[in-house]
């Protein structure tokens, strides 16, 4: 999906765990996120830490969208 | 009669009988003799060989750490001097693709030993390791249990005894990519003539030289300001309202659906779930925001870092989802998107 929306001219990040699948199937700009159930969370941690820790995934997520690449890249 | 050569085979946490996908993180382990469907390898091997041990290792734990699962399940499988190593079939699991791909590369590398796996074109795990390994075609699913065992139990013979390997439509694997030399019975002049004329009649030919297809889609521009943005959100981690009121298929996805989110301030576990079937969904249904982050955006939104969130968010399953259906949701998604004027995107997968 990511390869095609991009194929679309539509700027597009993929946060995902098995990043070599992401590759493969060509997206863009890759973040790898934390696991397979939660990608975007960690339930061994307290609430308040687990958000900081989305948010800095969310975070590097748009710097990915801000950064100029010529290649595939995980961020 | 000869010794009977020695296998080990490799399962997921599935069809190595420890559980479903809330065992997918089990650690990788071992057992002796065949489980599961090594009991019908074993059965169409006959005399030539035994499988002495079963490895097993969830699917979560392998994908998630490829390289420390594989230096884990090596030793493991070295300690058994085996002659030959199988894996799956996986069929059209993606995660337990990539595993038994993976770990076939890996056994050939570093034992020097034949290793045999088998899936579905689909997966995953074809794209990333059929140039290293072999990989019998099999169905979609266990239906195709029995084809599959026939016919990697055949290559794996053949591969032990050191024979010479026929092209994969004779041995049933998928393309390596790799030209053998052969000689032919007529010239190229000829071959090349009789497969135009067949052309020309509009029948059936076989070329001899395929032309690879390079898909890669070129990046594109970044945004220069985010607070200037329209962010849409999209997620193949099957993050629906409760109840999945369009019964998105929790496996093979044949439609994706977008949601209204303009007055959600973030998921909660009572209006949200996840239908994937694919993965545990408790810790994803505890706190949908775990897959698809809208608290967080929201957050960013309000504090002016991102212009603002697409009010509406897309949702699919990513498990066994066709490859020609996950492109055609996306090229209705972006036709959509532009149509509103969105900037950027982000996919969480799971």
């Amino acid at each position: 999906m990511a390869k095609e929306l991009e194929k679309a001219g539509i700027l597009t990040v993929h946060i995902c765990t098995i990043v070599p699948i992401s590759k493969t199937f060509g997206a863009n700009r890759i973040v790898p996120a934390i696991a397979i159930p939660h990608p975007l969370g960690d339930p061994a941690k307290p609430e308040k830490q687990e958000k900081i820790l989305r948010r800095a995934l969310v975070e590097k997520a748009l710097t990915a969208l801000k950064t100029p690449i010529e290649d595939q890249m995980v961020f | 009669m000869a010794q009977k050569l020695k296998v080990v085979h490799y399962l997921n946490q599935f069809f190595g009988q420890i559980g479903g996908e809330d065992k997918a993180d089990t650690a990788p382990l071992k057992k002796d003799g065949p489980i599961g469907p090594g009991r019908l390898f074993q059965e169409i091997f006959g005399q030539y060989a035994e499988i002495v041990c079963t490895v097993i290792c969830g699917d979560n734990y392998f994908s998630e750490h490829i390289e420390g699962a594989k230096e884990e399940l090596i030793p493991l499988i070295k300690s058994y001097h085996p002659d030959l190593v199988l894996a799956g079939p996986a069929f059209n699991a993606g995660r337990y693709g990539v595993a038994c791909g993976a770990l076939c590369q890996s056994i050939v590398e570093q034992l020097n030993i034949p290793a045999v796996t088998g899936m579905f074109p689909e997966n995953p795990g074809v794209a990333l390791y059929r140039k290293s390994t072999y990989i019998i075609e099999t169905k979609s699913s266990t239906i195709g249990m029995k084809q599959a065992a026939e016919k990697m139990v055949a290559l794996a013979k053949k591969l032990t005894k050191g024979g010479s390997i026929g092209p994969p439509e004779e041995e049933g694997y998928i393309s390596r990519g790799i030209r053998k030399n052969y000689f032919a019975e007529n010239t190229g002049a000829k071959r090349a003539v009789d497969m135009l004329l067949q052309k020309m009649e509009g029948k059936s030919f076989t070329t001899e030289y395929p032309m690879p297809v390079f898909d890669c889609v070129t990046p594109v521009h970044p945004v220069d300001n985010l607070n200037q943005i329209t962010l849409a959100l999209i997620s193949t981690g099957g993050i629906v309202p409760k109840g999945n009121p369009d019964r998105i298929e929790s496996s093979g996805a044949s439609k994706y659906r977008k949601y209204d989110i303009s007055n959600i301030e973030q998921l909660t576990s009572e209006a949200y779930e996840a239908v994937h079937g694919g993965y545990d969904p408790s810790h994803a249904n505890a706190d949908p925001n775990r897959v698809l982050p809208i608290d967080v955006l929201r957050e960013l939104e309000r504090e002016g870092v991102i212009g603002k969130l697409y009010p509406y968010f897309y949702a699919t399953v990513g498990n066994g989802t066709s490859v020609s259906n996950a492109r055609r949701f996306a090229q209705e998604i972006a036709d959509d998107l532009r149509n509103d004027g969105v900037d950027a995107v982000i996919i969480s997968s799971t």
